[in-house]
């Protein structure tokens, strides 16, 4: 970039909204850690002064590591999410190449049937869903919510994932039928590869609403075996008492599996367009 | 083996037409050219026979076997692509030997194939990288090889050379000539570049707006256009059209005559003229002139010639190597 078109004036105020939005972004999440390592009474009376030697304390991380099951907790939470991108990754990406590669009849129609998802949230139909799952004996299973959360996933992927495989060129998939693979071999071996940053881009917004999600844990699956992290952390909080110092702990210790997750998708989205830059 | 046959082709996309009605013939061995402007269909046809894409009617025969209702990879036929189309995530070994992996080949044949195809391409030396790491050049030729390596009853090429550099494209034409020469396949090539269609053809096909204008050799379509779309079609820079009327020829409509058929002199000849333009080429001058009896005319002259703009001239035709046109533009006799 040349010099001459960047004024210093300009881009100090780029740079200051940028920096007053990670401030903004980073405060809550910097606050819970922080205070997550401090004694009650110092959460309390100064919430925003870092633990010092008399208020360090890791209480809240003993109670939370004591009381309950939180591995259990973790372990169902990782198994949700995992899944269900998973599943939402595969079949959304399955709709979206029939959509973008085949041409038939109500193709339009089906593509816009499919991206309705996006606009009508899925908990409007919680009532039916539990009734459905009361029925199907899934209550407090993970698999209700599984496969809540890969219909919730679904409309995105297939919205994002089609767009991006109409892009893949024609003549590359007509180049593997004239040697003889089949449309899923295409699908899984010439394509998939091809829109690798598009399936990590819709992982990541898929995965954060369902680790964070309390609504379908507490409807569908709120017995003790099946509670993910954050139904889990509901028993600190109480009508009358909350234990805060539990409460933090546990919703900082929250925040490192989906951190992990993110950084693997995001090191696939990065190598992905720099694949697509020097090709 | 390797003999095509095409009766009645029709292919409609929604409500419009794009192939109205293609009859041809390709005989065993021969390099069949399909040539028009852009949208006339002759990448639709190149897929028709591929399998890529089904007619809405009409018959497609190779080696006298209907093949219709065959996959494209049961055809036996081979496709180069314009873009290349190599497997990204594969090695030039692996793009080169995927179809007979599929086909079920075993190994030690792959592995012969593959050297063989390379060898005639030279690219034993690239054979364990990936198309990423290969120049645009060196793509097209793994994706020729990759046609080699099935040993197809029919090659077919969409416009291989369209994203080629102008040296490398001749360098490229050449090879795919000499292939051709070595192979004896048959071969059917599209492309909208009329100087590969006349260097590389047994038999051009001029296509227009989906329906076939002439099949001749290049000599022959060069020599003998049928009519005035395939006159102006082949040949560079495009023959001259003028008015019948305008030089008191009553029959015709239009009269031809291409710029290497028209001398100049300074001083006397059939039609008084003045240079607009000129483009000295080297090899070839061409002269750009307004007359008075057939408006803008040009002319192409062997060798350096010293005009300038605004000079008067006289420009003679070569009589017996004029075209007649007439009312429907198809040729008069």
């Amino acid at each position: 970039m040349s010099k001459a078109r960047i004024s210093p004036v300009r881009s100090g105020f780029v740079h200051l909204a940028l920096v007053a939005y990670t401030i903004i972004a980073l405060f809550p999440v910097v606050l819970t850690i922080v205070n997550s390592f401090k004694d009650k009474n110092a959460i309390f009376r100064s919430p925003l002064t870092l633990p010092t030697g008399s208020s360090f304390s890791t209480v809240g991380y003993e109670t939370v590591l004591k009381q309950g099951d939180f591995i259990s907790y973790f372990q169902n939470s990782l198994i949700v999410t995992v899944v269900s991108i998973f599943f939402a990754l595969l079949f959304g990406a399955m709709a979206a190449f029939a959509l973008s590669e085949y041409r038939f009849r109500g193709n339009t129609l089906m593509g816009l049937y499919l991206a309705i998802g996006i606009m009508i949230p899925i908990r409007l139909g919680t009532v039916a869903i539990l009734q459905g799952m009361v029925a199907a004996g899934l209550v407090n299973t993970l698999t209700a919510l599984i496969l809540v959360y890969t219909a919730q996933g679904l409309p995105l992927a297939i919205f994002i994932l089609s767009e991006f495989m109409r892009t893949v060129s024609d003549d590359l998939k007509n180049a593997g039928r004239i040697d003889g693979l089949s449309e899923y071999a295409i699908f899984f071996r010439l394509v998939l590869p091809l829109v690798r940053p598009a399936m990590a881009t819709v992982a990541v917004f898929t995965m954060i609403p369902i680790w964070n999600d309390l609504w379908f844990p507490l409807i569908l699956a709120p017995g003790e075996a099946t509670k993910t992290v954050t139904l889990g952390s509901q028993v600190f909080i109480g009508q009358f008492v909350t234990n805060w110092n539990a409460v933090l702990a546990a919703l900082s210790l929250a925040i490192f599996p989906v951190l992990i997750l993110y950084v693997i998708f995001s090191r696939q989205l990065i190598r992905g367009i720099t694949a697509g830059a020097v090709k | 083996m390797g003999s095509l046959q095409l009766k009645s082709i029709r292919k409609a996309f929604g409500g419009h037409e794009v192939l109205k009605g293609i009859d041809l013939e390709v005989k065993d061995g021969e390099f069949v050219i399909f040539v028009g402007p852009s949208g006339c269909g002759k990448s639709t046809l190149l897929r028709v026979i591929a399998g890529l894409e089904d007619a809405t009617s009409g018959s497609v025969q190779i080696d006298g076997a209907e093949v219709v209702n065959t996959p494209p990879a049961k055809r036996g036929i081979a496709m180069v692509f314009q873009s290349y189309a190599l497997y990204p995530h594969l090695t030039v070994r692996d793009n080169m030997g995927l179809g007979l992996k599929q086909a079920g080949a075993p190994k030690t044949e792959i592995d012969t194939k593959v050297a063989k195809a390379s060898s005639m391409l030279s690219l034993e030396q690239y054979l364990a990288r990936r198309p990423s790491e290969l120049s645009g050049g060196q793509r097209q030729r793994v994706a020729i090889g990759r046609a080699i390596v099935r040993e197809p009853k029919l090659f077919l090429f969409d416009e291989p050379l369209s994203n080629l550099d102008a040296a490398l494209r001749v360098q490229t034409r050449l090879e795919i000539a000499r292939l051709h020469r070595s192979l004896k396949a048959t071969m059917i090539y599209v492309t909208h570049d009329q100087v590969e269609a006349m260097t590389l053809a047994d038999k051009i096909v001029v296509l227009n707006a989906g329906k076939i204008e002439q099949i001749g050799s290049p000599m022959d379509l060069y020599n003998k256009p049928g009519n005035i779309f395939v006159a102006g079609f082949i040949g560079s820079p495009q023959m001259n059209f003028i008015e019948a009327a305008r030089l008191g020829d009553t029959q015709a409509k239009t009269i031809g005559i291409r710029p290497e058929h028209i001398t100049l002199s300074r001083d006397a000849g059939t039609w008084k003229g003045k240079v607009v333009h000129v483009e000295h080429l080297g090899a070839d001058t061409i002269v750009y002139l307004e007359t008075e009896k057939t408006g803008l005319l040009t002319v192409r002259l062997f060798g350096e010639h010293k005009f300038a703009v605004d000079d008067i001239v006289y420009a003679t035709p070569d009589t017996s190597l004029m075209h007649r046109f007439g009312a429907d533009d198809r040729a008069l006799g």
